[in-house]
């Protein structure tokens, strides 16, 4: 709904939002002609295009594996936290647990617990058992605690649309509860689920403290790499990783944003 | 067959005892159910209770612990007796307080319009609020590095209108630790902002017009006021969280600015000792669980007011 004040009277308004979105979404794709640049400065615009820092990236060991490294782990947290959070969120939707709402808070909280704090408590837990630190298995099982809080959340609110009427209906007809859940429950929350594989493995992927924490060496993520490059030698590698990070943490949010839409406009 | 079932359902047709055994197989299956749901959230439990719940506890004991093994508060003792931990707490406040005041200012107006604005506008804005809230802090910190670099986009604009002579430092330092964490920090205050602006209906502000209040004075005393419980919400969550940071302080700040996170970190990197990590780290938690409750209470009088 309209307003009363006209656009004139708010010129000012538009003019200084339109800065506002300009120094949020502009400053992040600077990285994209840098990567593309021939000389080692790191000067905007670039004297000259190239290539070579791609190359560079691609015959790289320690930034090849380690994108191996954050892609298996990504992969790992997006299984581990959507199975285990959708599970919960289901639980906690279906029945009035007794302790119900503590163990919703639990399983969000990560969001808000400073995130060093988790690291190094995780850091804490895996010195102690042994065998865990500087493993992809560590790092997934560290990663889905930072994960959770997004498929639980994601995962509630989906279920809060859907009507659960649906599937005493399906299990009067005989399906078990397992069943009815796949065949009727599962299907209908599709985005809710999604969202929440989307979220979890874009958590994982960009995930920093953690990692510094708790892996080392040939386990090393590419936020790790990358972080440490940055402190250390700055070239315009890290413009060519940045700009492939960019792609992988923005295209697929960008899909799936159009994707629900074009859903939800069918849907109405 | 189908009716008489039915029937023995209905509790008067039945027996006392009947009911009973009714009852209590009604309660076995309730409590079995409540098992199997348990169970479901076990594995999330696990992963959560394990690696955050049980070892932060463990942390709290460990900061009581001194040098020497004995219990005490010699930790907690440390921060108020040294110079470098008290300029580090002071650094952290300055910069977490620096930095909700530029998001409130950069951030209100932008919600302000995404809630006023007819659909594919506000969409396009929400969409470009979103956008850096999904690209990776680290890419976003090196960004603000190739920009604010002494031979950067920044300084030689300056140069360029005649603000400055000579190129300036804007990165390795406060001003690029603010500008960067302000960048990190906006989305977070708008979203929760913008879900307390979209409940407002603009009639309010019509009415207010009506009744011969300026648009200034109509917002001050009907827009403002209503839009509270976001605004508070999204102050302290960008407050709590700006305490905690470590990425963009440790890269935009070159070492020089010294916040709790990154002093955690150092001391554990350092230092063989717990201790004194350990008691930061409870410092930092208990800060942030007292934010976000006096948050949560303010935000829920402020609605049970309206």
């Amino acid at each position: 709904m309209e307003s009363h004040v006209s656009h004139r009277e708010r010129f000012w308004l538009y003019i200084f939002v339109g800065l506002v979105i300009f120094y949020l979404v502009a400053p992040t794709f600077i990285v994209v002609p840098v990567s593309f640049s021939s000389t080692t400065s790191l000067s905007f615009p670039p004297p000259g295009w190239s290539t070579r820092w791609y190359e560079a990236f691609f015959g790289q060991e320690k930034w090849i594996g380690s994108t191996w490294v954050s892609l298996r782990v990504a992969f790992g947290t997006m299984v581990l936290a959507t199975v285990t959070g959708v599970a919960a969120s289901y639980a906690l939707h279906v029945s009035r647990l007794p302790l119900g709402n503590l163990i919703r808070s639990t399983l969000i909280s990560p969001l808000a617990v400073p995130s060093i704090l988790i690291a190094i408590g995780i850091f804490f837990v895996y010195a102690r058992i042994g065998g865990m630190l500087n493993t992809i298995y560590g790092m997934i099982l560290g990663h889905s605690v930072v994960a959770m809080p997004f498929v639980i959340l994601t995962m509630s609110a989906g279920l809060q649309s859907y009507d659960m009427t649906q599937e005493m209906v399906a299990r009067s007809l005989g399906a078990n509860r397992f069943k009815a859940f796949m065949t009727v429950t599962l299907p209908q929350l599709k985005f809710s689920v999604a969202t929440s594989m989307l979220l979890s493995f874009l958590v994982s992927f960009d995930e920093l403290i953690i990692s510094l924490m708790i892996s080392s060496g040939p386990v090393s993520t590419l936020s790790r790499v990358t972080f440490a490059t940055l402190r250390d030698d700055v070239d315009p590698t890290l413009a060519a990783v940045s700009t492939l990070m960019l792609i992988v943490t923005c295209i697929p949010p960008l899909v799936l944003h159009i994707v629900t839409n074009r859903a939800k406009k069918k849907g109405a | 067959m189908m009716e008489q079932a039915v029937l023995r359902l209905s509790p008067s047709s039945l027996t006392p005892d009947q009911l009973k055994e009714n009852h209590e197989a009604l309660k076995k299956e309730q409590r079995s159910e409540a098992r199997t749901m348990f169970r479901l959230t076990l594995p999330a439990i696990l992963i959560v209770g394990l690696l955050m719940v049980a070892p932060i506890g463990w942390l709290l004991s460990m900061s009581f612990v001194g040098q020497d093994g004995r219990l005490g508060f010699e930790n907690y003792v440390l921060f108020f007796s040294e110079a470098v931990y008290r300029e580090m707490f002071i650094n952290t406040f300055i910069i977490a307080f620096v930095v909700t005041v530029i998001c409130l200012i950069l951030g209100y107006p932008v919600a302000y319009l995404m809630a006023i604005l007819p659909s594919p506008w506000a969409g396009f804005l929400m969409l470009a609020v979103l956008m850096p809230f999904w690209t990776s802090g680290l890419v976003r910190t090196f960004s603000w590095l190739i920009i604010l670099q002494r031979n950067g986009l920044v300084n030689q604009m300056l140069v360029w209108m005649g603000v400055i002579e000579r190129p300036i430092a804007l990165v390795h330092n406060m001003t690029g630790t603010i500008i960067g964490m302000v960048h990190i920090m906006v989305p977070f205050l708008i979203l929760p902002l913008y879900a307390s602006m979209k409940a407002i209906d603009l009639n309010l502000m019509r009415a207010a017009a009506n009744l011969g209040s300026t648009p200034a004075h109509a917002f001050r005393r009907v827009y403002l006021p209503l839009s509270m419980p976001g605004l508070i919400a999204g102050t302290i969550m960008v407050f709590v969280m700006c305490l905690g940071f470590y990425i963009t302080p440790a890269l935009l700040g070159g070492g020089k600015i010294k916040m709790i996170a990154q002093r955690i970190e150092e001391s554990l990197a350092l230092y063989p000792t717990w201790g004194p990590a350990a008691a930061l780290a409870v410092l930092l938690l208990v800060m942030t669980a007292v934010c976000l409750g006096v948050s949560l209470m303010l935000v829920r009088r402020l609605t049970a007011e309206s």
